[in-house]
C-alpha cells in the first residue's frame, strides 16, 4: 500500500511528500476542542513545527479510537476521566495512556436577561426535569408545568430547558453534577440509592420527554441563539460559551452561586468538572512533547494565559505544578528516545 | 362541450398557474433572504481593523539575553513587547488599563509575526519594527458594530478609551483581510482563513473527477452499447439508480472501513476524501451519460456502422463527442454536490482543525463546507462573520460551476439545431 501511495504522491507532482504520522493527531471532546486547537496553533508558531491536527469526535468516540491504537492517534481529549473499561481496552491494545488534568470547565444554566428565573437549586432542577417523580410509594410522570409548580417561591414561567444530547460529555457531567445530587434531595430517591444504586442512576439520569427538556445536538451556539431573545427558555452549556456571550445571556445562580472563574476554581460553584487529555506514551516524540509542554505552560494556563482567556478555569497552583512535572518528565522521555532532527 | 366545463377547466388552469408562481416566489424569496442575511454578515469577514504599532524588540522586555539563540527566542515574551507598544501608542489613555485588558485588544497574530521575523533575522533583536497588527476579535467586533446596537460589547470602559485614543492618533485602519484567503484555520477568528479548506476541497474534488469521470463514462457506454439485455444487467441498472439515492454518510462509513482501516490509507487526507466523493458522484455520472447517449439520434450510430465502423469506433467518434455537452453538465452537477458535502468527511477525519494548508493530497486537510460547520460551532462570536464569509465563497464556487453547466448546455443546443 505504501508503494501505491508514493506513486500517487509522485503523480501529484508535489515536493516533500511527508510521512502522514509526522503531525500530531488529536481526537476527542468538543468541550476541549477550542482549547486544544489554540495550543496546537501556538505550538506550531513557537516551535516552528507542523500544526497538530485536532478532530472533534466527542469524548467517548475519541477515547475508543485512541485506545484501539490503530489510527495513529497521539492524544484523546476528554471532558471526564477515562473509564475503567476504556483503560482495559487501552491495555489490551498496548496503548500506554498518560493522563493530564487541564483545569475546570463549568456547566452554566443560563437564560435571556428578561427571564425571571434567576436562581435555582439542584433539587429544583431535578424536580423540573426528571422524567418520573416519586408519589405515594410509586413513580408517576413529572406533573410540573411551571417553575412555580416545582417551588411556589419560583416565578410562574413555563419550564422549557434546552441542553446537550446523551452522546455529549457535557450531558454526562450535567447528570452527575446537577441531577444526581438533586435526586438525592428527595427522600424516596435517597432511599432508592441505598437499596439499588443502579436503579437510582437510571432514575436520576432519565430526563422528561414531553418537550420540557429538549436535546439540542452538540451545538452550544444554537442553544444560546434559542434562549437569548425569549423570556421562557433556559439553556445548559459549557462555561467558555457563556464567557464569550456575556451581556447576551445571564447566568442562573445554582445553590446560590453564580458561575465565574473564582467560584469554579475554589469549588463553590457546584456544576464544575475537570477536563483532561490522554497521551499515548509509546508515540513520544519531540513534536508531541512540545504540544504537551505548551499546554501546561505558564503562557497557556497562568493567570493571564491564553487558555485562561478562552475560558479554562486553571487548577490550584499545587495541582498545576504536579501536572507540569508530569509534562516535563514526558518531554525528557521524548528527547531521550529520539535525537532531535537537525533543522 | 358545455360552457360550464370550459369555465371549470379555465379555472383549473388559473389555479395551477397561481400555485406554480407562488412556489417560485417562495423559493426565490427564501434564497434572497438567505443571501441578504449572509452577504451583510459575510462582507465583514473580508475586512478587519489593524493598528500600526512600532514595537521595540528589547531583549529586557522579551525576557531573553542580548545574544539569544534560536531556542531561547522561542520562549521570548512577545506579548509584553506588543503590550508595551500599545501602551505607548495610546498614552495616556492606556495608563489605567490592566495588562490582561491590554492583551485582549491586539490579536496574537502580532506575536506570531514578531516571532517569525526574529527567527528569520536574529539581527532585529534590540531594534524596533513597525507592523500593522490585527486587532483582537473583541476589539474588531466593537469597531464593526454600530454604537447603538452593541449587543456584544465585551470591552471595558478603559479598553474603549484605549481604542478611542488609537483612533484619534490615526493608528487604526480598516484593511482587506488577506489572512482570510491565505491562512489555514485558526482558533483566533481574526486570523482564521479558508486556505487549508479550499486547497483540501480542490484536491478532493480533483481526485474525485480523475476517478469518477473515466470510470463513470466507461460504465455508461458499456451498459448502453455493449451489455447484453438480461436480468443481471437489469439488476445492475436498478442498483446504480439506488446508489444515487444513498445518504452520503454511508459512503463516509464505507471510506473509513475500506480505505482507512483495510487499506491503511492516511486519515484526514484529501485522497481518501476524493475516493469517497468519487464513489458518491459515480452513479450521477453514469445516469447522465446514459441519458445523453440515449438522446442522440439513432441515425448517428447507424450511419457510422453502415460505413464499416466497429461498435467501439462508433462510440469513440461520433457518439461520445456528440454526447459530451450532456456528460459535462452531469459531471459538473455531480462535482458541485460533492463540493458541498460534509457528512462523509466526518468519518474519514476531515472534520478537523488544520492550520497548515496541505501541499499534496496525502497531507491532512479539511474542506470548505467543513470550515462552515466548525466555525458555526465555535464559542467565539466573531466566528459568525467568518462562517458567513466561507458560505459566500462556497456559494460563489457553486454558482460558477452551475453557470458553466448552463453555458455548456446552451452551446450544445446550438449545435443540435
Amino acid at each position: 500500500m505504501r508503494g501505491a501511495l508514493f506513486l500517487i504522491c509522485a503523480a501529484a507532482l508535489t515536493a516533500g511528500c511527508t510521512e502522514p504520522s509526522e503531525s500530531v493527531r488529536i481526537v476527542g471532546s468538543s468541550t476541549v476542542y477550542p482549547f486544544s486547537r489554540t495550543v496546537a496553533e501556538r505550538t506550531a508558531a513557537k516551535f516552528h513545527q507542523r500544526s497538530p491536527i485536532v478532530e472533534m469526535t466527542g469524548t467517548g468516540g475519541g477515547i475508543q479510537q485512541f485506545c484501539r491504537g490503530a489510527g495513529e492517534i497521539d492524544i484523546a481529549n476528554a471532558s471526564r476521566p477515562i473509564k475503567d473499561s476504556e483503560i482495559a481496552l487501552c491495555q489490551a491494545n498496548g496503548v500506554e495512556a498518560i493522563g493530564f488534568r487541564i483545569g475546570y470547565d463549568g456547566i452554566v444554566v443560563a437564560a435571556a436577561p428578561s427571564n425571571p428565573v434567576k436562581a435555582l437549586t439542584r433539587a429544583h432542577i431535578y424536580r423540573a426535569l426528571a422524567k418520573d417523580l416519586p408519589r405515594q410509594g410509586g413513580f408517576e410522570p413529572n406533573p410540573n408545568r411551571l417553575w412555580s409548580d416545582v417551588d411556589p417561591a419560583l416565578p410562574a414561567v413555563e419550564i422549557e430547558v434546552h441542553g446537550p444530547p446523551p452522546t455529549s460529555g457535557t450531558r454526562d457531567a450535567f447528570v452527575e453534577l446537577a441531577l444526581e445530587p438533586g435526586a438525592r434531595a428527595i427522600p424516596e430517591l435517597a432511599a432508592l440509592e441505598e437499596s439499588d444504586p443502579a436503579q437510582f442512576k437510571a432514575r436520576a439520569g432519565a430526563l422528561r420527554e414531553d418537550g420540557r427538556w429538549i436535546d439540542e445536538g452538540e451545538n452550544d451556539n444554537a442553544i444560546i441563539q434559542l434562549i437569548r431573545s425569549s423570556p421562557t427558555p433556559i439553556g445548559v452549556f459549557g462555561y467558555s460559551y457563556f464567557d464569550q456571550n456575556r451581556g447576551v445571556v445571564a447566568g442562573v445562580a445554582i445553590d446560590g452561586e453564580r458561575a465565574s472563574i473564582d467560584t469554579i476554581a475554589d469549588g463553590r460553584y457546584p456544576l464544575a468538572r475537570s477536563l483532561y487529555f490522554y497521551v499515548d506514551a509509546r508515540r513520544a516524540r519531540p513534536a508531541l512533547a512540545n504540544y504537551v509542554l505548551e499546554f501546561m505552560s505558564e503562557a497557556a494556563l497562568g493567570p493571564a494565559g491564553y487558555l485562561t482567556e478562552k475560558g479554562v478555569v486553571p487548577l490550584p497552583a499545587a495541582d498545576l505544578d504536579a501536572e507540569r512535572k508530569k509534562a516535563l518528565a514526558f518531554h525528557e522521555r521524548a528527547s531521550a528516545l529520539q535525537v532531535e532532527p537537525r533543522p | 362541450m358545455s360552457r360550464k366545463s370550459q369555465r371549470r377547466r379555465r379555472f383549473a388552469e388559473r389555479a395551477f398557474r397561481a400555485v406554480a408562481t407562488g412556489a417560485l416566489v417562495f423559493a426565490a424569496g427564501m434564497f434572497l433572504l438567505l443571501c441578504a442575511g449572509i452577504a451583510a454578515l459575510g462582507a465583514e469577514a473580508f475586512l478587519r481593523h489593524e493598528a500600526r504599532l512600532e514595537i521595540a524588540l528589547d531583549a529586557a522586555v522579551l525576557g531573553v539575553s542580548a545574544q539569544a539563540s534560536a531556542a531561547e527566542l522561542g520562549t521570548a515574551d512577545f506579548r509584553a513587547a506588543v503590550r508595551r507598544a500599545v501602551a505607548e501608542a495610546a498614552a495616556p489613555a492606556a495608563d489605567t488599563v490592566s495588562e490582561i485588558e491590554l492583551n485582549a485588544l491586539i490579536s496574537p497574530g502580532a506575536e506570531f509575526a514578531l516571532a517569525d521575523a526574529l527567527s528569520r533575522n536574529s539581527g532585529l533583536l534590540g531594534r524596533s519594527i513597525t507592523i500593522d497588527a490585527p486587532l483582537s476579535d473583541a476589539a474588531d467586533r466593537y469597531l464593526k458594530e454600530s454604537p447603538d446596537a452593541r449587543g456584544y460589547a465585551r470591552l471595558s470602559a478603559a479598553q474603549q478609551d484605549v481604542i478611542a485614543a488609537l483612533k484619534a492618533k490615526g493608528r487604526l485602519s480598516r484593511a482587506f483581510n488577506a489572512d482570510f484567503f491565505a491562512s489555514g484555520d485558526s482558533s483566533y477568528p481574526e486570523l482564521a482563513g479558508v486556505a487549508a479548506g479550499f486547497v483540501g476541497s480542490m484536491f478532493s474534488v480533483g481526485v474525485a473527477i480523475l476517478i469518477a469521470l473515466p470510470l463513470g463514462v466507461a460504465t455508461a457506454v458499456f451498459l448502453e452499447e455493449f451489455a447484453p439485455k438480461n436480468a443481471l444487467v437489469d439488476f445492475l441498472e436498478i442498483n446504480i439508480n439506488n446508489l444515487a439515492a444513498v445518504p452520503s454518510i454511508i459512503f463516509g462509513l464505507l471510506g473509513l472501513v475500506v480505505f482507512i482501516i483495510a487499506l491503511g490509507m492516511p486519515r484526514s487526507a484529501p485522497i481518501v476524501g476524493g475516493l469517497v466523493l468519487a464513489l458518491m458522484t459515480l452513479p450521477t455520472i453514469i445516469i447522465v451519460t446514459r441519458s445523453s447517449l440515449q438522446a442522440l439520434p439513432s441515425s448517428l450510430k447507424e450511419g457510422a456502422l453502415a460505413l464499416g465502423a466497429s461498435k467501439l469506433d462508433a462510440v469513440l467518434n461520433p457518439l461520445l463527442p456528440a454526447a459530451a455537452p450532456g456528460i459535462a453538465t452531469g459531471v459538473i452537477i455531480g462535482v458541485a454536490r460533492a463540493l458541498g458535502e460534509t457528512a462523509p468527511l466526518i468519518l474519514i477525519g476531515m472534520v478537523a482543525f488544520v492550520a497548515t494548508p496541505p501541499l499534496n493530497p496525502l497531507e491532512p486537510s479539511s474542506a470548505l463546507p467543513v470550515l462552515v460547520y466548525l466555525w458555526a460551532e465555535s464559542p467565539e462570536t466573531a466566528f459568525a462573520e467568518k462562517t458567513a464569509g466561507a458560505i459566500i465563497l462556497l456559494l460563489v464556487l457553486l454558482i460558477v460551476l452551475n453557470g458553466l453547466a448552463a453555458a455548456i448546455r446552451r452551446r450544445a443546443n446550438v449545435y443540435r439545431r
